[in-house]
């Protein structure tokens, strides 16, 4: 894919050219572009994925099965079909939203390397936002798509009705990353001041795995849970994307939820933002 | 010499000014005997004043913990002096880091600023966006880069598969790429072979040559100094023990390299151009000690001397040790 870039214009015009935000994508396409063929590379990585998301997406499913069986075909609004929807698009989408976290940020802390991206000419976060947006195009199609074929051949999809859900459906999950990356972002930038992240990044993966609705969805959670998980962004990273997706909530409804995670975009964005700027003050970077 | 990089900085405008710099740390150490841990305050960066000119190279010598690094992180803006002023291309660091990120190239030589797992080539195409160059603009970057730097071979392997060597061209490539006014090297030729050693050296002088770009760099490497540098300030415990020409600096101190070669058959004595001198001659005439300039004479044309006398069965070049030349500044009552 070939991306128009500007050329830097002599003289004043330079500057003129410096501060116009435009300028800015085409270095992040390409960016995203890259991270996007690097993940393309990990052809071993990506079918053991595939295959790891399979097998626990028919575990799933037979537990959720089992259970609203048990409670008679109908169980918080979830039939069979929509129960098996919910499975295979929570596996689908586990790989691109990095619902066990990811490391490399705070390891540049530790090791020092954020030297490096600091010294580049283009925002920190900007950088490692279209990374992980080229990583999560890649983990989408490559491990995300695969689980929901094999789902919809094996148990069947309910699809949903208003064609408008897919449209929403996709922004959510836009926002549904973009909640996860900021999260897992603060979660790294924790290293400006911890020795250690890892202890964070389990008790971190854990809470979201619960409350984010991947291990069941949230309104089976009691009251007092729910209320919990309802104040915190996880929901906003899985069990919305998935509800808006698989039409459960109907196009309407969706468009409040997707308020709320663009509302969680601005907060954990501002959030990620006010930790780089203090941590990059206080940075000694570490080593030679 | 023309100041063709970035034509909107004008070339009155140094290249680097520090007035009064310092930096603390504050280090939590145990007390010996006691659990609790005490708050030191350690001084890495003490009152450094320096000003370079555009298009001046200057070496920027110290033994391990004279301040160096510390100072290259206040220049480029990733650490905040605690006292002092910093400029540098007439910018202060830290508020504008990332507009000076694009008038400036920085090699750490110990870090990475290439895409690991993709072509070589794609880093640049990535780097070149990010600075905002043409297509255009950056191929003909690169092909001048390629050469000099003798990229061909590799450009299209992922930076993961490349030798230290290879890699470290690969990352000078990267800091050049945006043709910068000011070019930061910390230790650019850490761990790399003679041959490499020399490589890189030559274009470094080449890209200066025609560009007049501002070279400042540190080193534990005097052959790096006296191949790249005019100019060469001495650290040590985070002041300035010597500024001055490297003329001066070597005149006075003599630190010659030292080559010792080993010959196929023996022989008691070379003829030595005048910039070198026997100093032993070991084994029965098998291995000679020489000492020779570095400034006056190349690796190379030495060899060849000795060449067309006697056959060369392997070789070794000593570079006079920073530490050794800080040592006896100090040796000397602190100045020289």
């Amino acid at each position: 894919m070939e991306l128009q870039v500007r050329a830097p214009p002599a003289g004043p015009l330079w500057c003129v050219a410096q501060r116009t935000k435009l300028a800015r994508v085409p270095a992040h396409g390409r960016i995203a572009a890259a991270a996007f063929r690097q993940y393309s590379t990990y052809r071993m990585a990506t079918a053991a994925g595939v295959f790891t998301n399979t097998v626990f997406g028919f575990i799933r499913a037979s537990i959720m099965f089992a259970a609203i069986g048990t409670a008679g075909g109908e169980l918080g609004g979830y039939t069979m079909l929509q129960a098996a929807t919910y499975v295979w698009l929570g596996q689908a989408l586990l790989a691109p939203i990095e619902a066990f976290g990811t490391r490399e940020v705070s390891q540049r802390v530790h090791q020092g390397d954020i030297a490096v991206d600091l010294l580049r000419p283009t925002g920190f976060l900007g950088l490692h936002y279209a990374q992980k947006l080229g990583r999560s195009g890649f983990l989408m199609l490559g491990r995300g798509v695969p689980p929901l074929v094999v789902g919809a051949l094996v148990t069947g999809l309910a699809l949903p009705e208003d064609p408008l859900s897919y449209l929403l459906g996709a922004l959510s999950l836009l926002l549904a990353i973009t909640v996860a990356f900021l999260a897992d972002m603060m979660v790294n930038l924790a290293a400006f001041w911890l020795v250690e992240t890892r202890g964070l990044t389990v008790v971190y993966t854990a809470t979201m795995n619960l409350l984010s609705g991947f291990l069941i969805p949230i309104v089976w959670f009691p009251d007092w849970l729910l209320a919990i998980a309802r104040a915190t962004p996880f929901p906003s990273m899985i069990q919305t994307p998935i509800d808006t997706l698989s039409g459960r909530v109907p196009p309407e409804e969706a468009a409040g939820l997707l308020a709320v995670q663009a509302g969680w975009v601005a907060l954990l964005g501002l959030a990620a933002w006010a930790m780089l700027r203090a941590g990059t003050r206080s940075l000694e970077v570490q080593g030679g | 010499m023309t100041l063709e990089s970035t034509p909107h900085i004008p070339s009155e405008v140094p290249a680097v000014e520090l007035d009064g710099l310092r930096r603390d740390y504050t280090v939590r150490a145990a007390a010996p005997g006691s659990r609790r841990r005490r708050r030191q305050v350690v001084r890495a960066v003490d009152e450094i004043t320096l000003r370079i000119e555009r298009g001046e190279a200057v070496g920027f010598v110290g033994a391990n913990g004279a301040g160096k690094s510390t100072t290259i992180k206040m220049l480029t803006g990733i650490l905040q002096p605690s006292a002092g002023s910093v400029r540098v291309l007439g910018r202060e660091p830290v508020p504008e880091r990332r507009r000076l990120a694009r008038e400036i190239g920085v090699v750490f030589g110990q870090r990475s600023q290439l895409w690991w797992d993709l072509p070589l080539r794609d880093s640049y195409r990535i780097l070149g966006a990010m600075h905002r160059l043409t297509d255009r603009a950056v191929g003909e970057r690169l092909d001048r880069l390629v050469e000099g730097l003798d990229l061909s071979g590799f450009l299209d392997r992922p930076v993961r598969q490349l030798s230290l060597g290879q890699r470290m061209r690969g990352e000078v490539a990267a800091a050049l790429l945006h043709s910068p006014a000011l070019v930061v090297l910390d230790e650019p030729t850490i761990g790399l072979d003679m041959v490499s050693k020399e490589g890189l050296r030559r274009f470094l002088r080449e890209d200066r040559a025609e560009r007049g770009t501002t070279l400042f760099l540190t080193t534990h490497d005097m052959g790096d100094v006296e191949r790249l540098c005019e100019r060469i300030v001495v650290v040590n415990t985070g002041t300035i023990a010597y500024d001055g020409p490297l003329e001066s600096f070597r005149a006075r101190l003599g630190a010659p390299r030292e080559l010792v070669v080993d010959l196929a058959a023996p022989r008691e004595h070379l003829e030595l151009p005048s910039a070198a001198r026997t100093l032993a001659v070991e084994a029965d005439g098998i291995r000679h000690r020489i000492a020779f300039s570095g400034q006056e004479l190349t690796v190379p044309a030495l060899l060849t001397a000795i060449g067309t006398q006697a056959e060369v069965s392997d070789l070794s070049l000593t570079e006079p040790a920073i530490e050794d030349l800080v040592r006896q500044i100090y040796a000397r009552g602190g100045g020289i």
